[in-house]
């Protein structure tokens, strides 16, 4: 489709960026950090001109797709492409990282080798994140997901925060390798039972994996779909994510709650349902069930936490909720919703962890009793973070209010009682957002106490393209949708379920990628 | 054993002089030739020169036997049996040139840590006869004596090891077993320091090995008995008629049941596979390190090539009956080593345990019983054989102090990947190697042998595997949090400047490690034998053709 191979660029850029960031010496910091912001920006170039190249509609669902045979010997083939879904996801994580590199650029001035090897981490770790959503290997995809966990288990114990940052890494990656192991069992099995790792090959009527019988197709299920659940997190495996959250640097946070956690749910929508989709419509109901608990849990616990990292980590369980009820609602309006959740979820809670992290860079402190009457010393810090957690609740307006109302939706068409039982989580994440606002940021400041600075310059710039784009997607989320529904569509054909009549939403989500395809 | 019976069992020698193809068999004949020229040395050269001609004897011969192996790979016939040497009672074909490859490979990269020899001091110890702290044993420290004799006993081992994989009989391959073992036994009572945990470990591994030795000999004794013969083929003759020649009407199935029996404990223990696997952690930790490596690799290797052949080509007809226990004991291999594994302290015991889950994951290759068990297993084999000797090359770096013993309590490490970030960091790629992370060769190789594991309907043994392998991910990743992530100890470790000869060791094994993980097509595809083709049936083909 193009002669120029985009996602090998957009992989191999940021892998490149981070050796020559490590291989720096020691003392020269200052270079390590310009490299990391350069070479993240100019990814973020690169991905931004091949999204601006990709054709919605009309075009194949892979697109900038690449094939090399890699080890012939078990069918693996060097395969990237994407479709809507997966290259939204790879522009929100290549937006994200820049920011998170100029937010994080004296976090780690402490560390005995001043941050180098942080910055060199996250270039890695960007080159594995656009890696893990661009495969169309089965076992590429799984070399990603598992390489993934290396540079944010040394982000985490290495430059975490807190006595707790050892412990908390070795949770993340056992639970995570846990997950992942028992995806390896369910990958050979897909070899075994496909005889090719070709995603392409594998789905549909008439691929690999349509023969395979009822029983083993629901084992193979279970294996991604556990991997997946984790990594998500959903409830009751989500008890690595706060910990986690909690012993890590802000900026860390932002790419492991706002991308890494994504891969789970994307997993789901591009492996779980598209591989299996029998087991899909079988499993519905327990993965609905899992997911309501996890809406209304997370938020439960959230309201509870006296810790803002933790808060967060805990909203997110139950963002994480709505985003797998959107993607098992299995209607068009619930995984568009899902999919784009995952993208102003990205944003939103980036944002919300960013300015976190600016306060801790304030009183070394993240937990909510060390601050009071914020708005009054830091008026723009205390904007920037009311703005960020009204997208975290989905205020109208803002981008994360599309994305949720389209999973009700779904949810509503697919069946009214967990819809209704979701909308709990609504209400109590006005709850924990607002209270949490409230008694940081309102209020006298306490008596001798330093004032707090407002927003620096470059605070200023780490933050603000995410407010921007909440408010540019919460008025106008067309061009992000306008991705995603062809691929959505898609999936729906293959897990062949079709929305139940009759339909509800607005004309702009429904309409089919296959009318939009005769637009061309 | 009596002689009347074995000139029985022996094909009839037809040809006077009989004619053995010298150039197939030329890799073992170049290891032989320089480990008896070694033992000249010993007694010609002097003292000052010897280990110089030793070492390059010792290299010299491992390199032009592993360029031979190579030739002779290439002068096999591209997808056909190999061809069976000396009257059936060796054969070479891509399985046992593979493994022998590997061997010398290994054992090259093994005799690099064997050289090292800093300041004078060397792993080994200065005068082994003298009584540990006694006034000769100073003297002999003092005079810098060196015992030289480790090369000739290296070079014997590696030709044990080479004939290990490649027999075709089973007298041949006791012969092998016992030219393999007795070096080795020697070799694990020589260490420097903590010489009384060293000797210890060798009189442990010599008692222990000398029983299973006794099993496995039994068990020939046992499969002579049922099939009348101890050549390969015509085991595997009887095996597949359901009798042999003495039992005609199809009896004698305890006797072959018992011989399967006991020549699986011989062998299993060789792995160290549980419950045979005792042995382990108390010799890797007393012995000295670069024998620990070179057991820990090249023994493991050529232990696993005669299993394999052992249980493929004779056996392979009643693979029904040994399946079933050998799903047991890899079970067991995996978990309980794993579970033990978790509790340890000390670096050279916990790369022991670790040594026997490996041996747990290649046995469930072995259990598929199919080509592409073989081709995993040999794979992982290889893979896990530089990322071992690398690890245990790591070992013999850290020290308590300067010019002081090894640290083997993990506890000392902690703060290594501040101090002296490249040899962590090297070690964290070997753990995580182990682990079988992916974009590291022992991710490769676990996929290959649980492919081959599931793909013969093996899926339970492929659940435990993965689970234990999360069990064993648990220590490993200890490890490195010690090593990144804890604070450097007052009292903590000195790392000695790698030499010449170590600082190699670990390169090739960094490597080896990470090519193997990222592009191991070459290996896969041009070395292995390929499912599907008749190199694939090789192993049994080679042994059929022996028996016409």
């Amino acid at each position: 489709m193009t002669d120029i191979p985009w996602l090998t660029l957009a992989i191999a850029l940021p892998a490149l960026g981070g050796l020559a960031v490590a291989l720096l010496p020691r003392e020269r910091v200052l270079a390590a950090k310009w490299t990391a912001l350069g070479v993240s920006g100019a990814v973020l170039v690169l991905v931004a001109v091949m999204a601006a190249r990709f054709a919605p509609t009309g075009g194949e669902r892979l697109q900038f797709a690449e094939v090399y045979p890699w080890i012939p010997r078990f069918g693996v083939n060097y395969a990237v492409g994407v479709d809507g879904i997966a290259l939204v996801l790879i522009l929100m994580s290549a937006v994200l990282v820049p920011l998170v590199v100029l937010a994080a650029w004296h976090e780690n001035d402490d560390a005995d080798d001043r941050g180098k090897g942080y910055f060199a981490l996250i270039l890695v770790l960007e080159a594995m994140m656009i890696g893990v959503f661009a495969a169309t290997d089965v076992f590429l995809f799984y070399v990603f997901f598992e390489a993934m966990l290396i540079p944010v288990y040394f982000m985490i114990g290495r430059y975490g925060r807190g006595p707790q940052r050892r412990a908390a890494a070795v949770k993340f990656l056992l639970y995570s390798l846990l997950g992942g192991l028992l995806m390896l069992v369910a990958v050979i099995g897909v070899y075994v039972y496909g005889g090719t790792f070709l995603w392409s090959e594998l789905v549909g009527p008439g691929g690999a994996l349509a023969g395979v019988d009822t029983t083993a197709a629901r084992w193979l299920f279970l294996g991604f779909f556990v991997a997946f659940a984790i990594k998500a997190p959903m409830w009751p495996v989500h008890t690595w994510l706060p910990t986690a959250a909690g012993a890590s640097r802000p900026g860390t946070a932002v790419l492991l709650v706002g991308v890494l956690d994504k891969v789970g749910t994307y997993g789901m929508l591009r492996y779980c349902l598209e591989m299996f989709p029998e087991a899909s419509r079988w499993f519905v109901w327990p993965v609905v069930v899992l997911s309501l608990v996890s809406i209304v849990y997370g938020a439960v616990l959230a309201i509870a936490q006296s810790d803002m990292m933790r808060l967060i980590a805990y909203t997110s369980v139950s963002h994480f909720g709505f985003i797998t009820l959107g993607i098992f609602a299995m209607t068009s309006q619930g995984q568009s919703g899902a999919a784009l959740y995952m993208v102003n979820h990205g944003f939103a809670t980036g944002a919300l962890f960013l300015v976190v992290g600016f306060l801790i860079a304030r009183r070394e402190s993240s937990a909510i009793g060390d601050y009071r009457g914020v708005q009054k010393s830091a008026p723009v810090l205390a904007g920037v973070f009311l703005v960020a957690g009204l997208a975290g609740l989905a205020l109208p307006g803002l981008s994360p209010f599309v994305s949720e109302f389209l999973v009700f939706i779904g949810t509503y068409a697919f069946h009214p009682v967990p819809a209704i039982i979701a909308s709990v989580g609504v209400v109590l994440a006005a709850l924990y957002i607002l209270w949490m606002y409230q008694r940081t940021m309102t209020g006298p400041a306490p008596e001798g106490s330093a004032r707090l600075r407002d927003l620096s310059r470059r605070e200023t710039w780490a933050v603000a393209p995410l407010i921007a784009l909440l408010i540019i997607f919460g008025v106008y989320p067309q061009p992000l949708l306008d991705a995603i529904n062809p691929a959505v569509e898609a999936t729906m054909r293959q897990v062949d379920v079709t929305d139940p009549a009759p339909a509800l939403g607005d004309a702009d989500t429904t309409a089919s990628g296959q009318e939009e395809g005769d637009h061309e | 054993m009596s002689t009347p019976l074995l000139v029985t069992a022996a094909p009839t020698i037809t040809e006077n002089p009989p004619q053995i193809d010298y150039w197939l068999l030329s890799p073992m004949l170049v290891v032989f030739g320089a480990a008896v020229i070694g033992v000249l040395v010993e007694a010609f050269v002097p003292a000052a020169r010897r280990r110089a001609v030793q070492l390059g004897l010792a290299l010299a011969a491992v390199a032009a036997a592993f360029v031979l192996s190579i030739l002779i790979v290439g002068a096999l016939p591209a997808d056909g049996p190999g061809e069976t040497l000396a009257f059936g009672s060796v054969a070479v074909d891509r399985v046992s040139v593979f493994l022998q490859g590997s061997v010398l490979v290994l054992g090259f990269v093994s005799l690099l840590l064997i050289a090292e020899n800093r300041r004078g001091e060397s792993a080994f110890a200065a005068q082994a006869a003298a009584v540990p702290g006694s006034e000769e044993e100073r003297e002999h420290v003092m005079a810098g004596s060196q015992h030289t004799e480790v090369y000739p006993l290296v070079l014997f081992a590696l030709l044990g090891m080479q004939l290990f994989p490649a027999a075709n009989d089973f007298l041949t391959m006791f012969v092998a077993l016992e030219v393999m073992s007795l070096p080795l036994y020697l070799l694990c009572g020589l260490a420097r320091r903590r010489r009384l945990f060293s000797q210890e470990a060798a009189v442990k591994y010599f008692l222990l090995g000398a029983f299973s030795s006794a099993f496995f000999l039994f068990g020939i004794a046992m499969v002579y008995g049922y099939a009348g013969s101890v050549n390969f083929a015509e085991v595997a003759a009887a095996v597949r008629e359901g009798g042999g020649p003495l039992f005609a009407d199809g009896g004698g199935r305890p006797l072959l049941l018992l011989g399967i029996g006991l020549i699986a404990v011989g062998l299993l223990f060789k792995v160290g596979a549980v419950p045979f696997h005792n042995w382990k952690p108390d010799v890797y930790q007393g012995a000295p390190t670069p024998i620990t490596a070179l057991m820990a690799s090249c023994t493991l290797v050529a232990a696993f090539g005669a299993l394999l052949r052992v249980f493929y080509v004779p056996f392979g007809g009643s693979a029904a009956d040994w399946a079933p226990m050998l799903w047991v004991v890899a079970i067991l291999t995996m978990v309980l080593a794993a579970v033990v594994a978790v509790t340890q302290r000390d670096i050279k015991r916990l790369l022991a345990y670790s040594s026997v889950v490996h041996a747990g994951f290649v046995l469930t290759a072995v259990v598929a019983a199919s080509p592409e068990g073989l081709a995993g297993a040999m794979f992982y084999l290889a893979a896990y054989g530089f990322t071992t000797i690398g690890a245990f090359a790591v070992v013999t770096l850290v020290r308590t102090h300067e010019n002081g013993p090894e640290a083997g309590e993990l506890s000392q490490w902690a703060g290594l990947g501040r101090t002296s970030p490249l040899l962590a960091g090297a070690l964290a790629l070997f753990l995580l190697a182990f682990a079988g992370i992916p974009l590291t060769s022992g991710f490769i190789g676990k996929f290959a042998v649980f492919e081959a594991a599931m793909a013969a309907g093996a899926a339970p043994l492929v659940v435990v595997g993965v689970l234990s392998s999360a069990v064993t991910a648990f220590f490993y990743v200890r490890i490195i949090v010690l090593m990144f992530f804890a604070d450097p100890a007052e009292t903590g470790p000195t790392v000695v400047r790698a030499g010449l000869f170590t600082g190699s060791a670990i390169a090739i094994g960094v490597a080896a490690t990470f090519l193997l993980g990222v592009y191991p097509t070459p290996v896969l595809d041009h070395l292995l034998p390929q499912p599907g083709t008749e190199q694939g049936e090789s192993l049994v083909a080679t042994a059929e053709g022996s028996a016409g």
